[in-house]
């Protein structure tokens, strides 16, 4: 008896050892789950809560994968922000001017401003990712400093008012549901991270990354193009980024320069969080993935408790990230030292 | 000796930086012919006083290697407390129970994020994003920040005391020149000296270096690090409540944004952001090159929307420059062949 919940522990002690931060986020959402269940079963256990929430993440879930694929190389795009709302704004400024006199969108309209759009992120990505390779800026301040530009290109573009009056049809198509029941924005998370995980598990490409972040000079000196691998890489960002601004045009059906400004932490907590090490060179989309879910849920659960106000929220994802991190800073050391 | 003296100064970031400002400084004339007026020089040195002490903290933080945006939050909150407690109890005193108050707050807010950076030895950035989320939290959230319009007698009192007051002659319109600005000069010539002939100051320097080689000279790195992040947190609260003493009330998310131009002001003064080398003459020269910009679009004509573009902008070439000069001195020691590859 004893000897067996011995052995019970020492294979849950294993499991946790192997892959700590799955075993944490599956803690995690035991927690958000079971305190659900005994505090709103009815409001949270509902279809409709479910569909809400599955709409609702891929707007800093698609952001998330754009950093994770640049933390993965070592660095950081915390322009995801800025990108995404230059890409709303001029998606909608489009949009509007597509709409022709008798207040109809043509047929074309949707698929122009998206097309639009992602070539908007893909610039922007490109841009950072030469501030990064070519000039060797450290990440951290090119994409901060790239996120003010683009901030202040969407300012010049609004004024600093809301871009509002969109034609319905834009919202009623990537805002609506497939078959009645799958919100169209889960669709595009669900193929853009599909694409992501294609690239990273089954193309040289994803192995290159991986290898430069584990170490720059090391890949340098083996022959890899590391500058034109850094501009792939934020480019395909900048296209991450793109897709979030749109769905968030469509969420909103409005778009301005300073929408969306706590994704940037946010988005950071869900990658630390999902085990991608902010040195670069470990992290898996799989854990990012799950780590997004559990962050929805546990932001959809506080979101039922009126009297727990934004302000709040602030303090809980502050605070969230401090502890994974501490708990990373502790579960490596313990590596190191077995 | 001239030439050699004249190629000393060309390859000096401060010679290009001072020429920058002088340019813009006759642009602004020529396009306004309001900038060498005395209420606009005072004007300018007044708002120069926040951003100066902030950029003070950014700057010992970036040498180190490490990276604080912070700040504004921390000292947000601290100030926000002070001034809380004391109209709470209705202080009536001077300026001296605020600073002391706003100085320990400050020292313990700074300890919370050295714990993680020094202890912990985790990413500045990262940490800072977190503490100052949390520190935004506890503002907003715990302590239900409202803005407060009286604040002490004292502090008002202190924010508006003028040490001259500059006239315009042309336009009669009138500036004061803050006492406050004796706190920056102050707060200056303390940074200079640590940072040159103490000990501590030396540590900074070599850590941010490398970090491995200051810890083998024997200096103790976690122990620097977290005073470091002690004294920024001091310095920037302080800078705070010199900000709400001047505005005569407290607005709480008023500063809350400003991490981001102070950071462009520094590394805009060539401090390297890899830590390890700049001058606090190139970070103050920086800052008012930002602050320049900032105060001056209006006077150029251009309208307030385009600032953010411009600081944008501003922060990629200052980054671009300084990235390109570690670059090339880099390949200069390679060149030379002396010693191995550093880092």
């Amino acid at each position: 008896m004893n000897e067996n919940k011995m052995s019970i522990r020492r294979k849950l002690n294993d499991f946790y050892g192997r892959d700590v931060y799955t075993s944490r986020l599956i803690i995690m959402l035991l927690v958000v789950l079971i305190s659900m269940l005994i505090l709103k079963p009815a409001k949270f256990f509902s279809f409709i809560n479910f569909q809400t929430m599955v709409a609702q993440f891929p707007e800093f879930g698609l952001m998330s994968l754009g950093i994770m694929l640049c933390m993965i190389t070592g660095g950081i795009d915390l322009s995801v922000v800025g990108v995404a709302n230059l890409v709303s704004i001029s998606s909608g400024i489009i949009l509007k001017a597509l709409v022709a006199a008798d207040g109809s969108l043509p047929w074309y309209g949707i698929l122009v401003s998206m097309i639009c759009g992602i070539v908007i992120g893909l610039v922007a990505g490109v841009l950072n990712g030469i501030l990064v390779a070519k000039f060797s800026i450290p990440p951290i301040l090119a994409t901060l400093g790239s996120y003010e530009l683009f901030l202040g290109i969407g300012i010049i573009l609004t004024k600093g008012k809301a871009i509002s009056k969109l034609p319905m049809e834009y919202s009623s198509v990537i805002a609506g549901k497939l078959f009645g029941i799958i919100p169209v924005q889960l669709i595009i998370f669900v193929i853009m991270a599909g694409i992501i995980s294609f690239l990273l598990s089954r193309t040289t490409y994803g192995t290159r990354i991986y290898m430069l972040g584990t170490n720059m000079k090391a890949a340098e000196f083996s022959g890899l193009d590391t500058t034109g691998l850094l501009i792939k890489t934020y480019a395909l960002s900048g296209i991450c980024s793109a897709l979030g601004g749109l769905v968030m045009l469509a969420n909103y059906n409005s778009a301005r320069a300073d929408y969306g400004a706590v994704y940037t932490l946010q988005c950071i907590l869900i990658v630390v969080l999902g085990g991608v090490n902010p040195n670069g060179g470990k992290g898996r989309i799989s854990g990012v993935v799950f780590s997004i879910l559990v962050l929805q849920m546990l932001s959809s659960g506080l979101n039922m408790f009126p009297q727990i106000s934004n302000f709040y929220k602030s303090l809980i994802w502050g605070c969230v990230l401090l502890i994974a991190m501490t708990l990373n800073y502790f579960s490596e050391n313990r590596n190191r030292n077995n | 000796m001239m030439g050699k003296k004249m190629k000393g100064l060309l390859s000096k970031h401060e010679f290009y930086i001072s020429l920058v400002i002088v340019l813009l400084c006759i642009m602004i004339e020529i396009r306004s012919g309001q900038f060498f007026t005395p209420n606009n020089l005072v004007d300018l040195s007044s708002a120069l006083i926040v951003p100066g002490l902030f950029a003070i903290g950014a700057f010992m933080v970036i040498v180190s290697g490490g990276i604080d945006v912070s700040f504004p939050a921390l000292a947000s909150l601290s100030v926000y407390a002070t001034t809380r407690i004391l109209t709470d109890i209705n202080y009536k005193g001077g300026i001296l129970l605020p600073i002391v108050m706003v100085l320990v707050f400050g020292a313990l807010l700074g300890a919370f994020n050295g714990f993680f950076i020094a202890k912990l030895k985790l990413p500045t950035m990262i940490i800072t994003l977190g503490t100052s989320s949390v520190f935004k939290g506890i503002m907003q959230g715990v302590l239900n920040s409202t803005q407060i319009p009286n604040i002490p007698e004292g502090m008002k009192n202190f924010g508006t005391a003028a040490l001259f007051v500059a006239k315009n002659e042309q336009l009669g319109l009138t500036s004061r020149m803050p006492v406050a600005v004796l706190v920056l000069i102050v707060a200056i010539g303390l940074a200079f000296f640590v940072l040159r002939y103490t000990m501590f100051g030396r540590a900074i320097y070599a850590i941010g270096g490398n970090e491995t080689s200051a810890y083998r000279a024997g200096f103790n790195v976690g122990r620097t690090k977290f005073i470091l992040y002690v004294i920024v947190g001091a310095v920037s609260s302080l800078a705070g409540l010199i900000r709400t003493c001047m505005m005569g009330q407290m607005h709480p998310t008023n500063m809350l944004g400003m991490e981001m131009m102070i950071i462009a002001g520094v590394v805009l003064g060539g401090v390297a952001i890899t830590g390890g080398d700049g001058t606090l003459t190139g970070c103050m020269l920086g800052t008012i090159l930002i602050v320049m910009v900032q105060n001056s679009l209006i006077l150029l004509g251009v309208p307030t929307y385009w600032q953010e573009f411009f600081l944008g902008a501003l922060i990629i070439v200052g980054t671009g420059i300084s990235a390109m000069q570690v670059l090339r001195n880099r390949k200069r020691l390679v060149s030379k062949k002396l010693g191995e590859e550093s880092s």
